[in-house]
This record gives structure tokens, sequence and C-alpha cells, in this order.
């Protein structure tokens, strides 16, 4: 789903009825999500198809997927259960070389006279832009697999538990809030699950079956008397897992700074909601933040969205490139930069992975979205800026012969390109954990969850708030904190990395909705790292009076 | 795919609601074509076309609401997908905020379909992308652009007798052309409804020429200053700011418009008494489909006048609560400005900055509507009436609420994302810090 189609069906000010047409294909019924969709054999028949016709007009490459997206929201505020919805999006998305170009073209009509006609337009475009082509594709080898299928470990499918179970949950932990004091709660339940077949003349037929889930909580007090409320958001992070995310473990819940919860492999909904409710509570009376120099803690759940946005987009390398100069941007990270081979990403012990295998993550995957067997690979090691995020069409700009595997389309009527894999901080090698971080500070501020984002066209100067937050005085948390953000440059601040806890510390942040592209598409992905420790940076006070 | 006619659509309405057999039953067609072409480096990168068609239907027993949908629209499909309504409606939870259908509305006449936009080819498209590399090239500069453009139709029919109509072409274009060596950016951005009225020449060359005029800018210190801002710069604020007129929201305490004590700030003057802000579906420069996809009507509504909130949206459930007519959020905000040209903004300024565009904005605190964000793509210093050379990128802390407090100048509008958007002179911005970001 779109992120703009998301909005609209959480804002749930509009019924399902005033949904745009293109927003998620057709809406079933929930026991039409466990129906088989065509079998591979059949798959492959099309495809063939497909891939025959585009030889026929004189393409030199093809590929063509073959998708089946279901998706499950149920969504609820209070007592209330708002919206289920249950939806089915089913086509073929076909792409092409001709005239060195690339042409793409897709249907809802998997017929062979539906894929032929798609077959005709894709290579019409691709012929009608090479007349202004300066750049001819060049793709870089890759194996051919023959036929193979993969499918994320899940240990129990989403779409099978009933509705009802769902709502309960969400239910009961809204309860739970409102024991607590909280005036508002919304809650949801996203469960994805991407059936895609993928063909190419390069003789590879890859049938894979990808799962995610993402609970949703937001809870809100106010103070009518002084016209004010405050919001917490859950603490979750959306996982490549099937419905065992809901499934609470101690193993797997820790006592952050502050007495705050954190979740890694499972969440504890009604745990989360209920203290959500007490630090929505706290939070309208907790102390503004003094501006000025402060050594930052980040916790994992909120550390991904800065290495998210200051590390994963400035290494694209369609970015670095200029292909995306004009939506999301380009980036400081410039081929000079990596060339020279002693470019400072950040202090010496920062080490950033790129992987799209990891179990549990959003962004794991056996083979991407144009054949290619997923990997790892370094992007940071020792600090140094070491390598790119890139694609069969885009490796041989770097000098190098084998695509990284991060090849990816939201749908089968989206042209696939490069996308972000899950990029991650490496857990700091000695042992060390949050407590022990904290006794090391002198004045600081412990930040844990998601909170407001932004940085520049190229990456460099970014803001970042957080959930909630906590002061740090002598080796001592003191309390809570309100209107706090920090500012910095992207270089600086990967170099201002002074301790990073280590791997019993490591999980996972999440975003379904990674942005990129024209037009514009969603990619889910993971960012993984342990508590980490950042010297001397720059918080502003984020409160106003109007 | 076919753009149906209103008789067409009417035909497979009236077929598909002769199988509801619900309490009330609501449907929704819509179909669309929609073409793009990308380009980048100077040269094109990827382009797609894509047909699109839905029917959506909405079955209720008393609470009790269902939807399905269905992109056939044969006789045995469509009862298919009434039937399979239904059956979600029975197994649905109560919904106390179900409305049941509304009765025939009034609809404006509205001018949203132009045969031109509908008509447009990949060939078209491609002359598109060559007018903004050729001159680009030219001049040692490498454009990045990109161009939508979709023609398409909506229609609804509900078991209270109510039927709807409208059909809609748009054509969305921008470009960003950046120096050869680095230093400059420039952008442009248009949308129409008739593609006619778009001059991809014109357009690309205050791009080509805001990324020479942007080379090697020089930093200053962050902090207040008289800002000019472009409409593009000012548009996606004063919609986030909109975000903030729903009264249910406001009503509930949780929202900029909630007020201390109780209440909501209705009839409070909020901003500088020259803003007004209004909704209009038959303004000519940006009409919009006169009916909201429940068949609410839209109308003109003023939503600032003289600084006053005049109204806040109210959903049909909400306004049942409050014992108030519903208002359905606006399909189109116009902002009006006044004559000043900005060569006439620019030469009345002392001391500011020309900005281009705000990016990457965010909400920082939704209490006070504070949001974070960039310059981009063409950012000037202004001394004694003349842009006197270009600056480095500022990140951006500020509320649309104080901007529009700190009103100096209202100049003229133009149409942006379908809106239209005065050029502003704002004095005290609050710029935070530096970016390198070209």
């Amino acid at each position: 789903m779109k992120r703009r189609d998301f909005a609209k069906l959480a804002g749930l000010g509009a019924g399902a009825a005033m949904l745009p047409a293109t927003a998620f294909g057709k809406i079933i019924s929930p026991e039409h999500l466990l129906s088989p969709g065509l079998d591979v054999g059949q798959k492959k028949i099309l495809a063939d198809v497909a891939l025959n016709s585009a030889k026929g007009l004189g393409a030199s490459y093809a590929d063509a997927r073959i998708g089946r997206y279901l998706n499950q929201y149920v969504f609820t505020r209070e007592d209330k259960v708002q919206n289920v919805v249950n939806t089915e999006s089913f086509g073929i998305g076909i792409r092409v070389i001709a005239n060195g170009t690339w042409g793409f073209a897709s249907t809802n009509d998997v017929t062979s006279a539906g894929i032929k006609k798609a077959t005709e337009q894709a290579v019409a475009i691709a012929k009608a832009n090479s007349k202004i082509q300066k750049e001819p594709v060049v793709l870089a080898p890759v194996e051919s697999h023959g036929e193979v299928s993969w499918k994320t470990p899940i240990v129990k499918n989403s779409m099978e538990v009933p509705i009802s179970e769902k709502a309960e949950l969400l239910l009961d932990a809204n309860a739970a809030a409102m024991k607590n004091g909280a005036n508002y709660v919304n809650t949801a339940l996203f469960m994805v699950n991407e059936q895609k077949y993928f063909a190419s003349t390069e003789g590879s037929y890859i049938d894979q079956d990808v799962h995610r889930i993402w609970p949703y909580m937001n809870v809100t007090v106010i103070d009518p008397e002084k016209g004010k409320f405050k919001s917490r958001q859950g603490l979750s992070a959306p996982m490549g897992l099937g419905y065992e995310y809901m499934t609470p473990d101690p193993n797997e819940t820790f006592e952050g700074i502050g007495g705050v919860s954190l979740f890694r492999n499972r969440y504890d909904l009604i745990k989360d909601a209920s203290e959500a409710a007490l630090q929505a509570k706290e939070m309208l009376s907790a102390k503004s933040v003094e501006p000025g120099k402060y050594d930052l803690m980040l916790e994992p759940n909120h550390l991904g969205l800065t290495i998210h946005e200051s590390v994963g987009h400035p290494l694209e390398l369609d970015r670095v490139l200029g292909y995306e100069a004009n939506y999301a941007g380009t980036s400081f990270a410039t081929l000079d930069k990596w060339k020279a081979g002693d470019f400072n990403y950040g202090s010496d012990i920062v080490n950033l992975v790129a992987d799209k295998t990891q179990t549990g993550s959003l962004g794991a995957v056996g083979y991407d979205d144009e054949g290619v067997e997923t990997k790892k690979w370094d992007l940071v090691r020792n600090g140094v800026l070491v390598n790119y995020q890139a694609i069969r069409d885009q490796v041989h700009m770097i000098d190098q012969n084998e695509s990284h595997g991060c090849c990816y389309a939201q749908s089968w009527n989206d042209v696939q390109f490069q996308r972000m894999p899950n990029v991650s901080l490496e857990a700091g090698k000695e042992k060390y954990s949050p407590n022990e971080m904290v006794k090391d500070i002198e004045k600081g501020i412990y930040i844990a969850g998601r909170g407001s984002y932004s940085i520049d066209q190229q990456r460099y100067n970014f803001q970042f708030g957080g959930t909630v937050f906590y002061e740090i005085k002598n080796g001592e948390v003191v309390g809570m904190l309100n209107d706090v953000a920090y500012q910095s440059n992207t270089q600086e601040f990967w170099n201002s990395c002074a301790k990073i806890c280590d791997e019993s510390d490591y999980r996972m942040f999440g975003s379904f909705f990674d942005g990129k592209g024209q037009p514009s598409q969603v990619s889910a992905v993971s960012h993984g790292s342990a508590t980490t420790r950042f010297d001397g940076v720059n918080v502003i006070n984020t409160g106003r009076n109007i | 795919m076919a753009i149906y006619t209103k008789e067409e659509a009417k035909q497979i309405l009236d077929k598909a609601l002769s199988f509801s057999k619900a309490d009330t039953c609501e449907i929704n067609l819509n179909a669309s074509n929609e073409g793009n072409i990308r380009y980048a480096r100077n040269t094109v990168s990827t382009a797609g076309y894509q047909s699109n068609q839905t029917l959506v239907v909405q079955s209720s027993f008393g609470n009790k609401v269902g939807v399905a949908t269905i992109d056939e629209f044969d006789s045995a499909s469509l009862e298919k997908v009434v039937r399979r309504s239904e059956e979600l409606a029975r197994l649905s939870p109560e919904n106390p905020e179900f409305m049941p259908p509304l009765s025939q509305q009034e609809y404006l006449e509205t001018s949203t379909f132009h045969e031109s936009t509908a008509k447009v080819t990949p060939e078209y498209r491609a002359e598109v992308a060559a007018a903004s590399i050729e001159p680009a090239r030219a001049k040692d500069v490498t454009a990045a652009g990109f161009l939508n453009d979709s023609a398409g139709m909506s229609a609804m029919i509900n078991s209270a007798g109510l039927f709807a109509y409208n059909q809609s072409t748009n054509v969305d274009f921008t470009v960003t052309m950046r120096s050869n060596d680095g230093t400059g950016s420039g952008w442009v951005t248009r949308d129409y409804n008739n593609v006619d009225r778009f001059d991809p020449v014109e357009a690309s060359n205050i791009a080509i020429d805001k990324a020479i005029m942007s080379r090697e800018a020089k930093a200053i210190e962050p902090g207040k200053y008289t800002v000019i801002l472009e409409p593009a710069a000012s548009a996606q604020l004063l919609g986030n700011m909109f975000g903030s007129f729903n009264a249910r929201t406001a009503d509930e305490g949780r929202s900029f418009m909630s007020k201390e004590g109780g209440g909501t700030k209705l009839g409070e003057k909020i901003v500088d008494e020259r803003v007004n802000i209004y909704s209009d579906p038959q303004n000519p420069l940006v009409p919009t489909s006169p009916w909201a996809g429940d068949g609410q009507a839209y109308k003109k509504m003023n939503w600032i006048e003289n600084g006053v909130v005049k109204n806040l949206a109210y959903s049909r459930f909400w306004a049942k609560e409050k014992d108030v007519e519903p208002v359905p959020f606006p399909s189109n905000g116009i902002m009006e400005g006044g004559d000043a040209t900005l060569e006439d903004m620019i030469k009345d300024t002392k001391k500011g900055i020309l900005v281009t565009r705000l990016w990457y904005i965010r909400t920082v605190d939704p209490q006070t509507l504070l949001y974070t964000g960039l310059t981009r793509d063409g950012t000037f210093f202004i001394e004694n009436g003349k842009i006197k050379h270009p600056i480095k990128n500022f990140r951006f802390n500020e509320s649309p609420i104080i901007m529009l407090n700190n009103l100096e100048t209202l100049g003229q509008q133009v149409r942006i994302n379908g809106n239209l958007i005065p050029y502003m002179k704002i004095r005290d911005f609050t710029f935070t810090s530096l970016s390198d970001a070209v």
C-alpha cells in the first residue's frame, strides 16, 4: 500500500468506499487471504508468454513479475473496532530492454492475451524513449537459478489468526491504556503477505512468499484546563515475522533506561499500552530541555531511523549518481570520497552493514526483484566508507561486476529499482550494557523510540526527535524531559560515536514506508543496532508559545 | 481502458444496485488511465502507463457494514460483489459511527476534464523530457524531472436515490536542474487540468536559471530573517495547518485548534487579519470534483476570514453528535493574494531571503504546529531591493501560525498542486542551522 493511501485509511474519516481505486486492488473476505493463488507451473507458463513475446518484439532482456499481494488491516480506538480491511492485488509487471532502454508495463489481465498486450506496451515505451537515451543500459551478469523458492521463516501465518482474536488483543491494550489514564487510544495491526513470482530471460524462475507484521499504537492524554495534550507512540517495530511477534516473551522484553519497556523479536502490546499511558501523563508536566551540547544515548528503536536517514539513503548508488535528484535528492557521499578509500564516515568503532538476509527483518528475501540472490555486505568498515547499495544496471558504474541484490518494486504494477536493504550498526565487541553506559555519562539524554525526523537532500544536516527522553546527570537518570530534538551533520555525528553496547542489547527498528522514486514507491526496511553513545551533540528546545 | 461516460457509469451502477438486498447500499465506480516519464542525468530513465477500474460496494444491515470491490463489470461479477459485501456486512462488528447514505444532493458544475490531457501520448512525454534536457545540456546543467498525466472518472450511486458523476484530468510536472560543477540547483513545479496550458520550455528555463544563479552560495548565520516565500515554499506548511481544521480532534482536546479550558478556536483570530483562505470547487484555475467520495457536495467555504477561524470540518458522524451541519474537508485551498509581483516584493525588501521551496517538512510539535524542514533548490540573499547572492540552505523550525502572524506582504497567486497560494513576505522566519546541501 502506498503511504498516502495508508494515511487515508488510518485517518478513518473516510469509509473504505472513499478510497481511491488503485490503492489496494480488491477488497476480499478474510477466508480468501488463505486461498492458494496460481500454482507455480501456471505462473511459469504465463511468465514465459511475457519473456517470449518480448524477445519476439526485439527486446534484448525481459523480466516478468507475477505478484499477489495480500493485506489485512485491523483498526480500533478506545472500545471500538473501527475497520477491518482484507485486500488482494494481483497482476503482472513486465520490464524489457529494447534499443538499450528500459520499458515497463503492467496489467491485471493475467491471461496470455493480456500479458502479450502489456509486453507490447513495455517494448513500445522502451523504443519511444530510446530516441533520447544517452546512456544505454548495461546489466551486470547474474546467475541463472532455474526454478527455486523462498519463504519468510515464520512460526504462525498472521492471516490464519481469526480477526476476532486480533480485535480482542487490540481492545485489551486500549483498555489497559485507558485504565492507566489515557484519554484516547488508537491501535492497529497491519499484516502483509507478498506472493511474488519472478522470471527473466536469464533463466531464473523464482517463487517467494514474504510475510510482515506491524502493530501500531498511539496513546493520548489531555489536560483540558491548560489546553495541552501529549501522545506516546508504541515501542514495537514492524518485523518480518508472523503472528508469533504478538505473543509476549519475557526473554524478548528489556527494561530500558527510565523503566521504559523495550521489545526484540516478540512484542507485549498490553504492557506497552499500560506504560504508554503513564508516560504520556508524565510528559504533561516533564521538564523542558535546556538547549546545548549533550552526550546522547540512543536506544535501537530510535537509532534505527537515524541510521536509515543518515546512512541508508546517502549510500544508495542511484542517489549518488543523480537518478533521484528531482525527488529525494542526491548524496554527500560522492564517488570521489569512496574512491579515496579513507573517507571517515564515522569513528573507528562504526561498522555499518547492508543485509538482505537477516532473519526477522523487513528486508529479508531470498532473491531480489531482478532475480539476484541476496547477501550481506559492508558499507562502512572501521569508520571508513567502503561500498554503496547497487543493482544490476548500476554496479558497472562503481567498477563492480556483481549486483548487491537490493532491487525491489512495491507491487506488480510498479517498476523495480534500487531500494535500501536493511542497514545496521554492528554491536560493540566488548561486553557493555546500557546501565553501564549511563554511569559513564556526565551530561546526557537517553532517547527511546522514533519521533520527528528531517534531513536535507544531500544528507548532511538532520534533526531528530524521539518518543521518550530522560535526562542523565553524573551517571544517574534524573527524570523525564520534553521538547527535545537534536541537530547534527552526518559525518560529524558518526564521528562522535563513542561507545556501542554489546550484542545482547541488539534490536531492530523498522519502517513499512521508506519512500523513494517517482511515482513514489514504498518499501519496508529494518535497521539493527545496540544502544549507542554520541558525544557532544547539539540539542535544541522545540517548545513554543502560541 | 474506458473512461466511462455519465450514461455508461449510470448503467453499470444501476445494474449493480439492482442486486442489493441490504438495508442500505452505496456503490462507487472509478476508472483511470495514467502515464509518466522520468528522466535524470540528462537522459530518460523510466516511463510507465497504468489503467485501473474498480467498483466498490458498501452494504449495511443496521450498523453492520461490509465493503467489497471488483474490477469486472459484467452482470454476474456485479451480482457477486454485491453479495460478497452483504456477507461481509453480516460478519462485521457493529460500527456505532456508521452513517446511512445521503439522499440526492445538489452539485455545482465544475470543469475538471480536458480531452487534450486525456490524449497525451508516450511521444508527447518524451518531448517534454527533451524540452528540459536539451536547454539544460546547452547551459552545462543536468536535468532530472518527472511528468505524470492522468485521466479518470468517478461516479457513485446509493440506495437513498443519490447519483453523482465527475471526470477529471491532471498533469503534474517537476524538474530539478543541477549545474554540472555541483554547486547550483534549481527547481520548478507545474500542475494543470488542461495540458495545453503547460509550457515545459518556460518551466524548465526557470529551473535552469535558478541552478546557474545559485552556484557558489555563501553561508550566512542562521537566525530570524525576513523571507519571501515562493508559493511552492509555503504550500505544504499551509496544507499541514489544514490538518488541524478537524472539529473532532479539536473537540477532543488533542489539536492545535483545542482551546485552554476546553472548547475550540472556531471564531477566534489566529493569524494576521489580511489572511483569507477558502475552498471553491468552481474556481477556474483550480477546479475540483463537486462532490466528496461519500456524496457530500463541495461548496465554496471560508476557512479563515480576516484571520479568524470561520469553519472546521465535521464528518457526518461528528456533525450528528454535535448537532451541526456536516462540513467536508476541502478539495482545494485558495489563499487570497495581492497585486505585488515577485519583483515588486524583492524591490521592497531591505534585507531578506528569497526561498524557492521548503523540503522534508515534518511535524515537531502538534500542539503548536511546529514544523522543521530545509530550504532547497534556490535560496538567495536580498539586500536593498536586489538579489545580492545565493546563500547556503537553512534548516527552519517554524509554525505556519507564527508565520501567518508575521505577514508583511501578500503577492500574486500561483497554482500549486491544485491550490492557489500567493507569494508571501514574512518577517522573523526562524532558521536554526546551516546545511551544506546543494
